[in-house]
């Protein structure tokens, strides 16, 4: 096919569908328990060097203890899918985890300003990036999901979004418009955050789902961190509900409140004020270290990191928001 | 002395554009007020989403994300980011709102870093998002913003969304789908359009308390000016009362 453009930007992942299908043929399919802590889990499937994506959406459903898990694991040199990612970007920042990065998304928490550390490692030149949007890297994922090596959309082009990325510039076989051919990403690891999930990986997800659905089937390896463990009898009462199924699943890690100080739909707002203490403390690189080693580096696990910022007092104000019993930003 | 601000006077600009029945996507702040207005003050149809899978919500108060749980509050569906931009690229969605650092003649949005070298950016902002998408796939992409000549940049540095890009037909040939684009540009100042056929960015509408010479001065490269520019109307007491008590009662947006 002839290719009538194509940007300068790197692509990190190798977008072959037949190495990737060789790969799939030999996960597993075993129907057996894979419960065990986040430690264990980053333990076993998050490596140096590895392609890293996060589910949820920035600071909404995002698996707050795999990312803490990793900066006390040191965990160096990753590729990472800056997907909308924005407080999960400030914390793999915190611990310079990667060093190579598709953008969709970066630096910003949103409405509530830009990380100053997060900019500071960004403008650092210690970070290859490749840049693309948020729709660019849901289809990469998408295409991954099928089995596919690219997967055609109609965005960037024009733009030095398409220069700076690893996207090419094809031609409809059937009516010769121009597409933007977005190459597949097969993560080696992705960390997704859900609500409920059986003992063998079986996944319910309230509210909206982002990229996720499609991120738990083209990663290579899948850890799940759930609000709750469920029977597996009531999966298959009404297996409707099931939106990841337990072959894409590796490891299964029972967080209560593992989304913290992030949102969970249906259970807890963020925690804003916390949130605000992050972007504050990160102008001072001297206070940030010493909030780190307080809040990530010496707890042992997420409920110890709960506990030091209000534990569960502070957890059912957060219920409260979530349930409109009080306002958002109060 | 005015008993309003800009700001609520960008916001009621912006809402009187959203017609019952249309499709919107916004994002938070002034774009998800302008929604909640139109949507309390004359378009109760009016279809409002959000990138992350919220679908047609209620907006309860003012989401502080894109994806909290604010914006599928009473919502008729919790989607997913394809189901959202998919819809917007078989053209169903009407309208965006976005914003960036600069913006230049033709509508082009920067909001990816200033500076030349890419792999060690000056200022690295949080890049594209969802704004190329929108602005790529929706019918009719809107900016609000306060109007300065370093934000109305001669050239963006970086063009990280498209508006009409070179101007004439090069939007048309880029390969982007045709028919969509920049429509119109409400600042602190002024509305703009783009003129038809240059696709340069032409004032329509001057603010209350503003001449066309302010908004000159205040824009870093040389404005179209319409046959006949009209006065922008200031907000109603409706609309403020709306605005001020429903929507944003603690003045986030509107007190910036």
């Amino acid at each position: 096919m002839e290719v009538l453009a194509q940007g300068i930007g790197a692509i990190f992942t190798d977008p072959d569908a037949d190495k990737a299908r060789a790969f799939f043929r030999k996960k597993s399919r075993a129907l057996k328990p894979k419960v065990m802590s986040v430690k264990e889990a980053v333990e076993k499937y998050v490596h140096d060097g590895d392609y890293l994506c996060i589910g949820g959406f920035g600071a909404n459903r995002i698996p707050t203890a795999v990312c803490h898990e990793i900066l006390r694991q040191g965990r160096k040199n990753m590729g990472f899918a800056g997907h909308t990612s924005t407080h999960d970007f400030q914390i793999l920042c915190a611990g310079e985890v990667f060093d190579k990065l598709d953008v969709a998304y970066i630096v910003g928490l949103e409405a509530r300003g830009l990380s100053p550390n997060a900019r500071r490692y960004m403008e650092s030149g210690k970070v290859k990036v490749s840049e693309w949007t948020n729709y660019s890297l849901s289809v990469r994922f998408k295409a991954a999901a099928a089995g596919v090596s690219f997967y055609p959309s109609r965005n960037i082009m024009g733009t030095d979004t398409f220069q700076y990325s690893g996207a090419k510039i094809i031609q409809c076989p059937f009516t010769g418009i121009k597409y933007a051919a977005m190459p597949a990403i097969w993560p080696d690891v992705a960390a997704i955050h859900v609500h409920e999930a059986d003992i063998y990986g079986n996944c319910r997800i309230r509210g909206i789902t982002v990229s996720d659905l499609d991120v738990a089937r083209a990663a290579k390896h899948l850890i799940i961190t759930c609000e709750r463990l469920i029977q597996n009898d009531e999966i298959r009462r009404d297996p409707s509900y099931t939106s990841i199924p337990y072959w894409c699943v590796d490891a299964v890690c029972e967080v209560p409140y593992g989304s913290y100080p992030g949102n969970m739909y249906g259970e807890y707002f963020s925690d804003e004020e916390h949130l605000r203490e992050w972007l504050k403390v990160e102008e001072n690189p001297e206070e940030f270290k010493k909030f780190l080693d307080k809040n990530i580096y010496s707890c042992k696990d997420h409920f110890e990191y709960i506990e030091k910022n209000g534990g569960m007092h502070k957890l059912l104000r957060l219920r409260e928001k979530e349930f409109m019993f009080s306002k958002a930003r109060d | 002395m005015a008993d309003y601000n800009t700001m609520e006077l960008m916001i009621c600009t912006a809402a009187r554009e959203l017609e019952d029945g249309a499709s919107v996507g916004v994002g938070t702040g002034a774009p998800c007020a302008a929604a909640m207005l139109a949507q309390k003050a004359h378009s109760p149809n009016l279809v409002i989403l959000f990138e992350a899978g919220g679908a047609a919500p209620l907006i309860p108060e003012m989401p502080i994300s894109v994806g909290d749980s604010r914006t599928t509050w009473k919502a008729v569906m919790a989607s997913g980011m394809c189901e959202i931009m998919e819809s917007a690229c078989r053209g169903m969605l009407d309208y965006t709102f976005l914003g960036g650092a600069q913006i230049d003649m033709y509508g082009n949005l920067n909001s990816t870093r200033i500076g030349a070298d890419h792999q060690k950016p000056k200022v690295r902002f949080p890049g594209s998002g969802g704004a190329n998408d929108f602005a790529s796939f929706c019918w009719r992409m809107m900016v609000m913003t306060p109007q300065d000549p370093k934000r109305f940049a001669e050239k963006c540095s970086y063009i990280t969304t498209p508006g009409w890009l070179q101007g004439g037909d090069s939007r048309a040939k880029s390969g982007l789908p045709l028919g969509a684009g920049p429509y119109k540009i409400i600042t602190n100042m002024a509305v703009m359009d783009f003129e038809p056929e240059s696709k340069r960015m032409r004032i329509i509408a001057i603010n209350p308390g503003y001449s066309e010479k302010d908004v000159q001065d205040n824009c870093g490269f040389e404005l179209l000016k319409a046959k006949k520019i009209v006065e922008n109307k200031p907000p109603t007491k409706h609309e403020l009362s709306i605005l001020r008590d429903q929507i944003d009662p603690y003045r986030y947006v509107i007190g910036r």
